[in-house]
């Protein structure tokens, strides 16, 4: 009879525990969807701490699972609001904010700009040409409107969306990134592979192999440099003046973010959105949509100036290095202070190897460089040099394998 | 296991003043046995976290500065050449093998820092300084370590720790970490102290700070840090300034706004950032450390 008296109170406390199980692992969960790392380790060491008491105290638990969970500063931040939302029943503001800055987490400036729409817009993604119609309006200005007012009424800009989209030029537009990235992959480092006809000798694998003959190094091995990837960063203007080139563009970045294994992407019009993480997005479609999305609700002119501010002042030291080239896709026409970017540009070209600006319009019949931004802009430019066709991309190659 | 107030108490008695979060994430070090990765801004303190860890539990600190092309041989263990070359001339008309059997054991080998971190008796605090300076390559490699804390030697064998060295990794996030490393860690990030912390820091660093001017001290660096600035300053700056100070002999800074101007130079490391910070400046700042 002792084992039935036992056995209900057993049951109990795996029944407790089953019920506390059960809701760590809906919380990993909801993590996982909010894009945390989250594996199976971290579950087994967060029941762990439960379970070494930490469970009683709410406040030491959430800053014990906080360290546990977290891999980066964007967890780090998110991470009590979603913790308060599960665990405390707070539940729908912040989770839905918390999953929403998933989805856009990169671009907090551009989803206040958009208001929110970018939500609405993020399920059905062929039609993001319909809220910009509606967004752009108001905004649009004179000197903004004049080049491509006529084309956002003949949704050229849409066109130009919809010829990438044919599998073909897709292709060709992958092809072209693909192989622009591979012949880029030529920087030095300091790291050694053992060759036959280096210049370093490797003194490990020489006595190695030189043992029979009595310690006489006889048989030399050397070792030489191994070759390492440039760092590419690319700034995407775009605004409403490059409407029509951001759609293959971002296609272009995606290409290149895809196949160099140190590539950083960022968009500007009036502000500056670090994009990376979206465009390593491995589906190109739901990339794209995403970034488009992005893109786009913004018609109110660039400010090149001030978005070089930005990043020279919050990404650069982060993501520039010796070995890194800038590239700048913009058409140059300033709405800020055109001796703003030219300081900016003048400290952005101490950061890097190279700078090399691509501008789509300098291929326009009659184009020249009037326009004041690009004149402030040119004596920091490396290379400045159109960008309007798949062939003009295909002819930076030569270039940029040289640097 | 200690709690966290205690590992707090440690910390600061060994002149580190760390806030509430980090002292839960040591005691989780401690408790899950997992390295701590310490992310944040240059000059934040990031390193002195491990030295202080050191001096809590007594025990010794081995370094290891990542450098772009740090390789296995920097890093973990390295044949003593001149040794082996010696000892193969000293030894001629020994047959091949029994050379090879001297020369390659533990005598000629050399112990790199994490080597030597998982061969020591005492279990040390084993500082992995800006991680994100090496490259991927050797982020992979370290993986492996942290996660079976034995080494492979091809001419030697599996060498298995003695002890598990306590594990802080530093990054300033100058290139991204790969999500399995992170994984494997506890992550903090370290922020700018606020006017308190920082405050405390300089009276427990600086001999002769009084309590009143670190107070100011740390009211002005937080003013300073509100300036778009290019490169904002850290502790160790602040340190450096308050020590400068109180070399100098201020006692108040608002009665000496010459002296603090010209010792900006501590705390402002570019020139851009020097001529922003104009004496005009500087008295606005001081006005608002009262």
């Amino acid at each position: 009879m002792s084992c039935c008296g036992t056995s209900p109170g057993y049951d109990e406390i795996d029944g407790v525990s089953r019920l506390v199980a059960a809701k760590l692992a809906a919380f990993l969960r909801t993590l996982r969807e909010a894009g945390f790392a989250v594996g199976l380790q971290e579950g087994q060491d967060a029941a762990a701490l439960m379970a070494a008491g930490y469970a009683e105290k709410p406040g030491l638990l959430r800053v014990a699972l906080k360290h546990l969970f977290s891999a980066r500063k964007s967890d780090w931040d998110r991470f009590d609001g979603l913790f308060d939302a599960f665990w405390l029943g707070k539940r729908v503001r912040s989770r839905s904010l918390a999953l929403g800055s998933a989805k856009a987490a990169n671009s907090p400036s551009l989803k206040s700009l958009q208001g929110g729409k970018s939500e609405a817009a993020t399920g059905d993604a062929a039609t993001d040409q319909i809220p910009s119609e509606g967004d752009d309006a108001p905004e649009g200005r004179a000197g903004e409107g004049r080049k491509e007012g006529a084309s956002r009424a003949d949704n050229l800009a849409d066109v130009d969306f919809r010829r990438m989209a044919d599998p073909e030029q897709i292709e060709q537009a992958h092809e072209v990134a693909a192989r622009l990235a591979r012949t880029m992959r030529t920087r030095l480092t300091r790291r050694d592979l053992a060759r036959r006809r280096g210049y370093r000798l490797d003194l490990r694998r020489t006595i190695h192999g030189n043992i029979s003959h009595g310690g006489v190094p006889i048989t030399l091995v050397k070792r030489q440099r191994k070759e390492k990837p440039l760092r590419l960063v690319v700034l995407l203007d775009a605004s409403g003046s490059m409407s029509m080139y951001t759609g293959v563009f971002l296609r272009f970045i995606h290409g290149v973010l895809d196949e160099f294994r140190e590539a950083e992407a960022f968009l500007f019009h009036t502000r500056l959105a670090y994009v990376s993480d979206a465009m390593k997005e491995k589906d190109a479609g739901r990339a794209l949509d995403r970034l488009s999305i992005m893109a786009q609700g913004a018609g109110g002119g660039t400010r090149i100036g001030e978005s070089l501010q930005t990043f020279n002042r919050w990404h650069a030291a982060r993501v520039l290095h010796s070995r890194s080239c800038v590239m700048i896709v913009s058409d140059g026409y300033e709405t800020g202070d055109a001796r703003l970017l030219g300081r900016e540009m003048a400290a952005l070209a101490k950061r890097c190897r190279r700078i090399v600006w691509l501008n789509p319009m300098m291929a326009w019949e009659g184009y020249t460089p009037s326009a004041a931004g690009i004149k402030a802009a040119l004596p920091y430019i490396d290379l400045y040099a159109p960008a309007n066709t798949l062939k003009s991309l295909t002819a930076l190659e030569p270039y940029l394998a040289k640097l | 296991m200690k709690t966290r107030d205690e590992i707090a108490q440690a910390l600061a008695g060994a002149g580190y003043i760390a806030d509430g979060e980090l002292a839960t994430a040591i005691s989780l070090m401690q408790l899950l046995r997992r390295p701590l990765l310490l992310e944040g801004e240059a000059g934040v303190g990031k390193t002195e976290v491990a030295k202080a860890l050191a001096s809590v539990h007594a025990t010794e600190l081995i370094r290891l500065q990542c450098y772009e092309g740090l390789d296995q041989s920097a890093a973990l263990y390295e044949w003593n050449y001149q040794r082996q070359l010696l000892s193969i001339q000293a030894h001629r008309g020994v047959e091949a093998e029994t050379i090879e059997d001297r020369i390659f054991s533990e005598k000629y080998l050399l112990e790199r820092p994490l080597l030597a971190a998982i061969r020591r008796d005492k279990p040390p605090v084993l500082l992995i300084d800006e991680i994100d300076r090496a490259d991927d390559e050797f982020e992979a490699f370290l993986l492996e370590l942290l996660s079976d804390f034995q080494v492979s030697i091809p001419e030697l064998g599996t060498i298995s720790a003695i002890t598990i060295p306590h594990v802080v990794l530093t990054s300033n996030g100058t290139r991204e970490l790969s999500d399995a490393l992170r994984r494997r860690c506890l992550y903090h990030y370290v922020d700018y102290p606020d006017i308190d912390r920082e405050a405390r820091i300089i009276m427990a660093r600086i001999d002769g700070a009084s309590a009143s001017l670190s107070l100011q001290i740390a009211r002005m660096v937080e003013g300073i840090r509100k300036e778009e600035l290019r490169k904002v300053p850290g502790v160790a700056e602040t340190l450096d300034w308050a020590a400068a100070l109180v070399g100098i002999g201020v006692r108040d800074l608002r009665e000496t706004p010459e002296t603090v101007h010209e010792t900006l130079m501590c705390l402002l490391k570019t020139h851009e950032d020097k001529s922003r910070v104009t004496r005009e400046v500087t008295e606005r700042l001081l006005g608002k450390v009262a």
